[in-house]
């Protein structure tokens, strides 16, 4: 028996690997999702990051390894279970029923549950609870897995690109909805998503999944700064380049006779980097986390 | 908004500066909490609460417990007086350097600077 904690709990996975026949999807994986942390779960398609979050939520075991939430295994513990919520894009919900069958279900299964915020993201998005699920439009099913995974209130909430089927105005209302509830109510909240741009602020910290292996595990503003984007003219920037301490050069394009590089390197290492390029008069910007992503993982599909 | 090289929680302290600097914000003023902040502008509010803990740092804003948090006495004169230093440094060389490659001389630019003065 586990008693449910004030606080929220941290997520780690300690050495975990998850296998599906021949295919590996998790390779010896070690990450903490912060305990009261919104972390984001980036990665390609196939990257692992479904089977990530199934292995929190005990949806399945890891092949090695350990899943810890608040530092025990979840798996068949009903207690601590009751305390992690993931709401995937399929919904997880009885399609042939009416919402409002679903939102009591959702409501006896969660002792967290609030059925207030319920009925106010119900009420954001019009969706109406004598319908079936199965006659809800793409963007109000989605809409209705926000409404389960806000108003479910669990010390773990993951959200699995569940907004993708919402329209940029739903989704924004949606980030307005998970912000102000969770000021209210923090806690460990993990959302993966490929709209990379729309949810990097709201993100304290950032994990990268390549390959069923984590690239990146850092707060979002550490990240931030380990990017640059630079231009200048070819031949000036192409010497310039290899002189500079502790750079990667991640990408170069070529516009006409300019070219513009992507840098990355340790904080220090890339503002000495900087304050040289931009006295040798070249023009210097940021890199969000969507072009950091790209350049990490790029590869065609 | 938050478009630049620097972290965000120093592009949020540096608008408040702004602000102060320009006395958008005057001493004794409650600013924005932490969480009105974070839901203003979509942040993470750990983000918006490092930007206010660096401000009470540097003795731009002190809290109020229980209360909020204020423009400190003594801010404006303090950022103003660092202000001009930086204002020669990060506005104005950038400005002489685009000046130089258009091909503007010093004379051009002096001129226009009084007639701007006696407008």
């Amino acid at each position: 028996m586990t008693t449910p904690t004030a606080s929220p709990p941290e997520v780690r996975l300690r050495q975990v690997t998850a296998s599906y026949g021949s295919t590996t999807a998790l390779d010896t994986v070690d990450v903490t999702f912060p305990a009261g942390a919104i972390t984001g779960l980036l990665g390609r398609n196939g990257s692992g990051k479904t089977t990530m979050l199934s292995l929190v939520a005990s949806l399945r075991r890891p092949n090695a390894g350990a899943v810890l939430v608040d530092g025990q295994d979840p798996f068949e513990d009903e207690a601590l279970m009751e305390q992690v919520c993931l709401i995937r894009e399929s919904g997880d919900v009885l399609e042939d029923e009416k919402v409002a069958v679903n939102l009591r279900y959702a409501a006896d299964s969660r002792p967290t549950w609030d059925a207030e915020l319920a009925g106010r993201v119900m009420e954001t998005f019009q969706i109406d609870p004598t319908k079936t699920v199965r006659r809800l439009s793409r963007g109000q099913r989605s809409a209705f897995g926000t409404v389960l995974g806000l108003a479910s209130r669990a010390p773990v909430t993951m959200l699995d690109e569940v907004y993708l089927g919402m329209d940029a105005p739903s989704r924004y209302a949606f980030y307005d909805l998970l912000l102000e509830d969770y000021l209210a109510h923090p806690r460990t909240i993990i959302l993966s998503s490929h709209l990379i741009v729309e949810i990097e602020n709201l993100l304290e910290h950032v994990v990268i999944l390549d390959r069923g292996r984590v690239l990146v595990a850092e707060e979002a503003e550490d990240l931030r700064t380990q990017g640059l984007q630079v231009t200048g003219r070819g031949a000036d920037l192409d010497a310039l380049l290899p002189t500079l301490a502790g750079v990667t050069v991640l990408a170069t394009r070529t516009l006409g006779p300019t070219r513009q590089a992507t840098l990355t390197g340790q904080p220090e290492l890339l503002r000495a980097a900087e304050s040289e390029l931009r006295a040798a008069g070249m023009e210097i910007g940021g890199i969000d986390l969507q072009d950091l992503f790209v350049h990490l993982t790029g590869r065609a599909a | 908004m938050f478009d630049g090289r620097d972290p965000i929680y120093v592009q949020i302290a540096d608008q408040i500066k702004a602000d102060v600097i320009a006395g958008r914000l005057r001493e004794g003023d409650q600013v924005m909490s932490t969480t009105q902040y974070a839901q203003t502008y979509r942040i993470n509010p750990a983000t918006a609460a490092k930007a206010f803990a660096e401000l009470v740092d540097d003795q731009v804003l002190y809290k109020r417990r229980g209360v909020g948090m204020f423009v400190a006495d003594g801010a404006t004169t303090r950022l103003r007086g660092s202000g001009r230093k930086e204002f020669f440094t990060d506005r104005l060389d950038p400005v002489l350097a685009e000046a130089r490659d258009l091909g503007i001389s010093v004379a051009d630019i002096l001129a226009h600077i009084h007639a701007t003065e006696e407008r």
